[in-house]
């Protein structure tokens, strides 16, 4: 799986195009054209994507076209542009893109940035340098593979010749672009200078300064600021709201009915309120009352009691291997266990927020804090019934992702503002709108039983998945894929699903799905392993070992992910002590091979996460400051939502804000060392890897320290508080 | 609507605000200061911290009206090139992932080391626990203190 050639998405009938501004400036662009790659759900046809301008000034601008929600996309990508370019980084701006269909994807999700992006940007800043280098070889009379070129110079050692970029780009403008099978990409961190190196983020100096950045910062002439009141049980319609009263108090310019339509990703029924500052828009709202048409009613109390009866039920089967009834009946040993794990929610520090301006001639233009901008024109068009080319969004930076800004309602309903206002307005959700307008990761129940041999390896596997579903089909952030681990690593493997109705909306949490189910997983693997005396790190490495069938992983990388984080621990080298524990998972999703080992003591229920050492395979790393910033933001994220919970009752979401739904605090934090194999495939992100491996280390570290399975979360159901 | 004049980052500005109005309300949408940030509006989260009189207090649960007469600094205000200590350590240890609750990480600690030089780890756990990250950047935020605490936080 080496890399040294553009993946088959990237075609031969690829082309460069290369032009010359009136400054001077030499864009170079990469685009593809009649892609044929179906496996991609994002293939679109390229038209001119441009990333690199180079300045005459010897300074270069590179564009960023994702956009950045905290993940480094931001400064990652233009490394890579960067290094293939070979120019010194300080010399390099980055310049946000807005949403433009000629960049292709632009999306925050599935920690596809960095693998969909790899080819595009090596090939921009390749064919940028590989121009530049024919400029001067033509010039010098010289062959250009004889050249080389280092910190934005070119040089012909034989003939001592050497030439600045910025010199070379009117003569490289005339030449004909290379063909992309003639370039030649840097794949391996021994082709790297930049990449992989510690690069702080380029709006480090912004976000220090307290410059404008964020959705919410935005300002604009004769902008007005709006609050929109949604149902509090989901779906639910404005019988009738004193709308005359809110109209005439203090500051407010605009009170009205939104009738909503029936998308629950889209545009919500409720009551806007538009002032010119948001406290008076908010202040009014506190008037505001509203009769509420809603028929919904559910309940976490009755999830749980339709659970307990669907898991005495055989479920659908959505996968059986073996014979898991008979392997069972004459196992050796049963071991038996129930996971629970409940809704929580994204909860952003950068509450809901988006900015639009409906102008006079029919466009309507964003400011808008989205992780998909895309499938957010289309809401907005489909929404306000105008076409997508009179859709503009622009792309600010993001106050915090994890999924919940794949979801576009928040423009749909600025959108509809806008509209009606006919002038700027800033549509700010409360914290307590936002935690209970989310799209929440949802429950979920896992009944494992694991049949043993006399050698104490695991023969069978039955697994009953009791989650939830809409219409009988599971909704969003609710599948578990039949393929999933120990699929194929057990000779008889049975998943059986049952489904509960809901009308709550779910939607993607980081990782999705992988963050719970690893959990359930990992954590049941060393009740197994603890069952026949087996060390949990032998238990598993012996389980990676054998396979039946495709395992959808790969088996070597994940086990050298686990055997470096085990060594880093110290682990079975290592005397602990009372009240000390250590904890081992693994996993893959999203591409990334994560083990973490995480360290723990106890005194009596309370327990602390001390450290945590994390071994990650995502083939070499681009930028190593944002590499381990992502392993260690999922290490805090999955302490902080293993204690956090959201309920429900009466259709409605009990939590309201960080008071109820408190996120971890700096002195819970634990240290973490992260550690990297820089393996020799195509990179792939990190923004999800790492949390759902997280989860189970911890509690099994608390098992070790405490002695408690921790079974259900949030852990203070079972006992314990960090 | 109250008329006040407060003292922002050495600066004076006069205003006309509703008598309830948060002085995080009264920044963001009357004096365009947008680095102070809105999250939890109640007070318990730290994203809207601002130095009164050199002390960090939550600008969400203020009323503006009440702050005439005190010294108030914003992240704006801290060192506005981005060279104060804290600045240039959060920038060397790259604190940030979506950095938003930035603002109030970095003057609550530049208010810790003005009071206390040289934090020990319990000391920056206890005084920066008001401020929540979403992110996760603790790790780092520890790291940044140190580092400015060794190359003249006080400053």
């Amino acid at each position: 799986m080496t890399d040294l050639k553009p993946r088959a998405s990237m075609n031969r009938r690829s082309f460069l195009k290369v032009s010359m501004l009136a400054s001077g400036a030499l864009i170079i662009g990469c685009g593809r054209v009649g892609t044929t790659d179906g496996a991609s759900i994002d293939a679109e046809t390229w038209v001119a994507n441009l990333y690199v301008r180079i300045n005459t000034d010897g300074t270069v601008t590179i564009v960023s076209k994702n956009p950045e929600a905290g993940q480094g996309v931001k400064t990652a990508f233009p490394m890579v542009v960067a290094e293939c370019l070979d120019v010194d980084w300080k010399v390099v701006s980055v310049e946000q893109a807005p949403l433009d269909d000629r960049y292709g994807r632009q999306v925050v999700g599935g920690s596809r940035g960095t693998p969909d992006g790899w080819d595009d940007l090596r090939v921009a800043g390749t064919a940028a340098r590989q121009l530049l280098v024919a400029a001067a070889a033509e010039g010098w009379g010289v062959a250009a593979d004889e050249c080389s070129t280092e910190n934005g110079m070119v040089t012909h050692a034989n003939s001592g010749n050497s030439a600045r970029y910025e010199t070379l780009l009117e003569a490289a403008a005339q030449l004909p672009v290379p063909d992309i099978d003639d370039l030649d990409l840097k794949s391996r961190p021994s082709d790297f200078s930049l990449l992989g190196t510690f690069v702080p983020g380029v709006d480090n100096q912004q976000i220090h300064t307290g410059q404008p950045l964020f959705g919410c910062d935005v300002r604009l002439d004769s902008m007005l600021y709006a609050v929109f009141e949604k149902c509090p049980t989901f779906g639910g319609k404005v019988g009738d709201a004193n709308i005359e009263q809110v109209r005439k108090l203090p500051g407010v310019t605009h009170a009205f009915i939104v009738e909503g339509t029936d998308d629950p990703r889209g545009l919500q029924a409720g009551v806007a309120i538009v002032a010119n500052t948001w406290w008076e828009a908010n202040s009014a709202r506190e008037k505001l009352r509203v009769d509420w048409v809603t028929d919904q009613a559910d309940s976490t109390a009755d999830y749980d009691r339709q659970a307990e009866a669907l898991l005495e039920e055989p479920g659908d089967t959505l996968r059986s291997d073996g014979d898991v009834d008979a392997t069972l009946a004459g196992a050796s040993k049963v071991v038996e266990a129930t996971y629970y794990y409940p809704f929580v929610s994204h909860a952003n520090m950068e509450p809901q927020n988006c900015t639009a301006h409906f102008h006079e001639s029919g466009r309507v233009e964003f400011w808008a804090p989205t992780q998909n901008p895309k499938s957010g024109r289309s809401l907005v068009a489909e929404t306000l019934g105008i076409p997508e080319d009179r859709v503009h969004v622009n792309l600010t930076r993001i106050g915090g992702g994890f999924g919940r800004r794949l979801r576009n309602d928040f423009m749909a309903e600025v959108a509809w503002i806008a509209r009606e206002v006919g002038q700027p307005v800033q549509l700010q959700w409360t914290r307590e709108d936002d935690m209970r307008h989310d799209f929440y990761r949802p429950a979920g129940w896992h009944h494992f039983r694991a049949g043993l041999d006399d050698d104490g390896k695991m023969i069978a596997f039955d697994h009953h998945f009791v989650t939830f579903g809409r219409d009988g089909e599971p909704v969003s952030g609710a599948s578990l894929s039949p393929g999933h681990y120990p699929a194929g690593l057990v000779p008889n493997f049975r998943l059986r699903q049952s489904l509960i109705e809901t009308n709550v909306p779910t939607g993607p949490w980081r990782s999705p799905g992988h963050s719970a189910y690893c959990w359930c997983y990992q954590s049941f693997f060393d009740e197994v392993a603890l069952a026949t005396g087996r060390d949990a790190l032998e238990f598993r490495l012996d389980l990676l070992s054998r396979s039946y069938g495709d395992t959808q992983i790969d088996r070597q990388r994940v086990s050298d992910t686990l055997k470096l984080a085990a060594e880093k621990a110290g682990w079975g080298e290592r005397e602990l002590g009372e009240g000390r524990g250590l904890g081992i998972a693994f996993h893959y999703d999203h591409l990334g091979y994560v083990s973490h080992v995480a360290e723990v003591v106890a005194d009596g229920s309370s327990v602390k996460v001390e450290k945590v050492f994390s071994a990650a395979d995502v083939g070499p790393i681009l930028n190593l400051s944002g590499a381990k910033n992502q392993v260690e933001g999922c290490v805090v994220d999955a302490l902080s939502t293993a204690q956090l919970e959201i309920t429900f009752a009466n259709g409605a979401v009990q939590q309201s804000n960080f008071s109820d739904y408190e996120l971890l605090r700096i002195g819970q934090a634990p240290e973490i060392e992260c550690h990297f194999i820089q393996s020799d495939h195509s990179p792939t992100g990190l923004g999800e890897p790492p949390i759902a491996p997280a989860t189970p280390a911890i509690t099994n570290a608390i098992f070790g320290a405490t002695g408690t399975r921790i079974r259900e979360l949030p852990f203070a159901r079972s006992g314990i508080f960090v | 609507m109250s008329s006040v004049t407060l003292k922002i980052n050495g600066q004076s500005y006069s205003l006309d605000a509703p008598s309830d109005m948060p002085l995080l309300w009264a920044l963001r949408d009357k004096l365009n200061l947008v680095g102070t940030k809105y999250s939890c509006g109640i007070g318990v989260c730290g994203s809207c911290t601002v130095l009164v009189n050199g002390v960090p207090m939550r600008s969400c649960v203020m009323p503006a009206i009440s702050m005439a007469g005190m010294d108030i600094t914003t992240i704006e205000g801290l060192d506005p090139a981005g060279q104060h200590p804290v600045q240039q350590a959060w920038n060397e240890e790259d604190v940030a992932q979506c950095g938003y609750c930035q603002a109030g990480q970095i003057l609550t600690a530049s208010a810790l080391l003005s009071q206390n030089p040289d934090p020990s780890d319990e000391d920056i756990d206890s005084a920066m626990a008001g401020v929540m990250c979403r992110c996760g950047t603790y790790h780092r935020i520890r790291k940044a203190i140190k580092r400015a605490a060794r190359e003249g936080g006080a400053s």
